[in-house]
């Protein structure tokens, strides 16, 4: 299997699950991760070109339902929940880096 | 009417409310007074709902008194494990990130549950987003083990475990994601069901791995879980993963079964999980319960599901996965809470950092690993092909059994702190439990005396998906059996 899991390996998973770690947070997590990680080892060494994979206990395939109309969550109510809202939207900081 | 003269069992109690022999509100009286007693010192709830419980019981009597029939649960206490959706009222998933938000809409369950007549005494705490096996993960710290405040409940469902122990209410909701339901059933000496993935509905249970989680009852009788599946179970189509109740009708109709016995029925004790890594007083309660099926009839016997094995690898790959890409939608933008920032992604990333605790970062970590360029064929890949094993290893003992048995923990409750340092030590406690998610099958845990230590330990049940009914009849049988729940091995 490949080598250990490495501090550099957290810190890039941290970077796309957007996580911010200190330094200290970083070892720590490495140590754990590497564990189990390693514990792992036993299902990444097993061969199983020939297995299919399983993603769900139920073989499903589309659910539909028919295409009427029905009332959605109220628009207030929802809004009423979020951090900040601006013309009955959702507000967030700039996305584009320019000046909100 | 004193507290005495309450019927504990949630059957007992909604025939007297229905046949208006008894009062909602005496019965929901007499619990939260029960609950004001020692609350401070078990912490089962993150919310109890006093006065709307109060409201609700009246509401029963007064349909009783008009000649109604409030349903099944007519007036029985039910607690809510705090990661099911309930409008207008906080639900946390004990982490900070969700604090405050109040949801726009009901889990079908808490719908199911209130149309049956049963009151909602409040929301239950557990592991932060259900992510762990004592409570300890709660960021609104850990709830206690009602037969011993030293332990952990279990988790993650511990709240809604302690709360039945402790009788604070006859009923309550969990989820069972890895075990979430019956290992802390096991340790505070409860009855807990995880039913066949898709037998109840899964819409407003916040999601952590969703191809695992089930929602499922707690009770102190296997009747009252039986009664609480009943109300709980059937297709809903807010829920795309739900099973048509034309295939669910025999996994619906369990109360029915309960005196059936198990004459001819072929147990399996399964090898892998009687042998390293059980504590020897948890594996001797087991060897019991197994001949007391045989005494009641039952065939006994000995199988081995080998890839069983490799459970605990595959579900720590495939519930992270999940879970990393579930908990993706906790962004600061539409819901919780919010730390600011001068761009939307460093708001994303401010937000997430101060609102997941430990464990919950430990799993998105793991889970974005594993499904990372270089490492998804090796690690979430094989861990899907794994699952195809342990399906296929079930399908072949279910050849020559009807249920298998095993233990639920592999020890009694343990004390606060053993684990935490450790996360792959605390990972070890869902071994036995684990497998029966990744194959989507029923599974239940029920007490069967104590350990060495007069703790309770808990015996589980399996059976193939749909196979509830043969289930509930083999815990039938044992539920009779067993000994005292505090009545240690010698």
């Amino acid at each position: 299997m490949s080598e250990r899991l490495s501090r550099d390996d957290v810190a890039k998973v941290a970077l796309l699950a957007r996580l911010e770690l200190t330094d200290a947070e970083l070892d720590t997590y490495t140590d754990q991760l590497a564990a189990i990680i390693d514990h792992a080892a036993d299902v990444a060494a097993l061969d199983l070109a020939d297995v299919p994979p399983t993603a769900h206990p139920l073989p499903i395939e589309n659910v539909l339902r028919p295409d009427v109309i029905a009332p959605s969550l109220d628009r207030d109510e929802v809004l009423s929940q979020a951090p900040s809202v601006e013309d009955r939207r959702f507000r967030v900081p700039a996305i584009l880096g320019e000046e909100p | 009417m004193s507290n005495s003269e309450i019927p504990t069992t949630a059957i007992e109690i909604s025939r007297a409310v229905r046949a208006g022999e008894l009062s909602a509100r005496t019965v929901i009286d007499a619990h939260l007074e029960t609950i004001d007693s020692r609350e401070g010192e078990i912490n089962a709830f993150n919310i109890v709902l006093a006065d709307e419980a109060r409201a609700a019981a009246d509401a029963v009597d007064r349909l009783v008194a008009e000649g109604g029939d409030p349903g099944v649960l007519a007036g029985v206490p039910l607690a809510v494990k705090d990661n099911l959706c309930t409008r207008g009222i906080p639900t946390t998933c004990s982490s900070r990130i969700l604090e405050g938000w109040r949801p726009p809409y009901d889990a079908t369950v808490v719908q199911r549950v209130a149309a049956a007549g049963a009151i909602s005494v409040g929301k239950t705490n557990l592991d932060e987003f259900a992510m762990g096996s004592s409570t300890e993960n709660s960021a609104f710290g850990p709830t206690r083990n009602p037969r011993d405040v030293s332990r952990v409940p279990g988790g993650s469902s511990g709240g809604s475990a302690a709360a039945v122990a402790a009788g604070f209410a006859p009923l309550s909701l969990g989820s069972d994601t890895g075990g979430s339901i019956r290992q802390p059933a096991a340790l505070c000496g409860v009855v807990g069901v995880k039913p066949t993935y898709g037998l109840v509905s899964r819409f407003g249970l916040i999601a952590f791995a969703s191809s695992l989680d089930q929602v499922g009852p707690f009770s102190t009788t296997v009747a009252d879980s039986a009664l609480l599946l009943e109300a709980i179970a059937g297709h809903d189509p807010l829920d795309s993963t739900s099973i048509n109740d034309s295939e669910t009708g025999a996994a619906r109709s369990l109360l029915s079964v309960l005196d059936d016995g198990v004459a001819g029925l072929r147990v399996g004790l399964v090898t892998e999980l009687m042998g390293e890594g059980i504590a020897g007083d948890v594996a001797a309660r087991v060897r019991q319960a197994a001949d007391a099926l045989a005494a009641a009839g039952a065939e006994v016997g000995e199988v081995s599901i080998p890839a069983l094995s490799y459970g605990l690898s595959a579900y720590y790959l495939i519930a992270p996965a999940e879970a990393s890409s579930n908990l993706a939608r906790y962004d600061g933008v539409r819901y919780g809470m919010r730390v600011d920032a001068d761009t939307t992604a460093e708001m994303n990333t401010a937000t997430r950092t101060a609102g997941f605790g430990a464990e919950v970062k430990r799993r998105i970590m793991l889970g974005t690993y594993a499904l990372s360029a270089g490492y998804y064929d090796a690690y979430y890949g094989k861990a899907l092909k794994v699952r195809t094993l342990i399906c296929r290893d079930f399908d072949a003992a279910y050849q020559n059994f009807d249920v298998l048995l095993t233990p639920t923990s592999p020890t009694t409750a343990f004390r606060f702190g053993e684990k935490t340092a450790d996360p792959l030590s605390m990972y070890l406690n869902d071994i036995c439990t684990i497998p029966t998610n990744l194959a989507g099958h029923p599974a239940m845990s029920l007490p069967f005396g104590a350990g060495t230590d007069g703790m309770p330990v808990g015996v589980q049940l399996l059976a193939p998906a749909l196979g509830e009914a043969t289930m509930f009849r083999a815990a039938a049988v044992l539920e009779a059996a067993a000994p005292a729940l505090t009545e240690a091995l010698r």
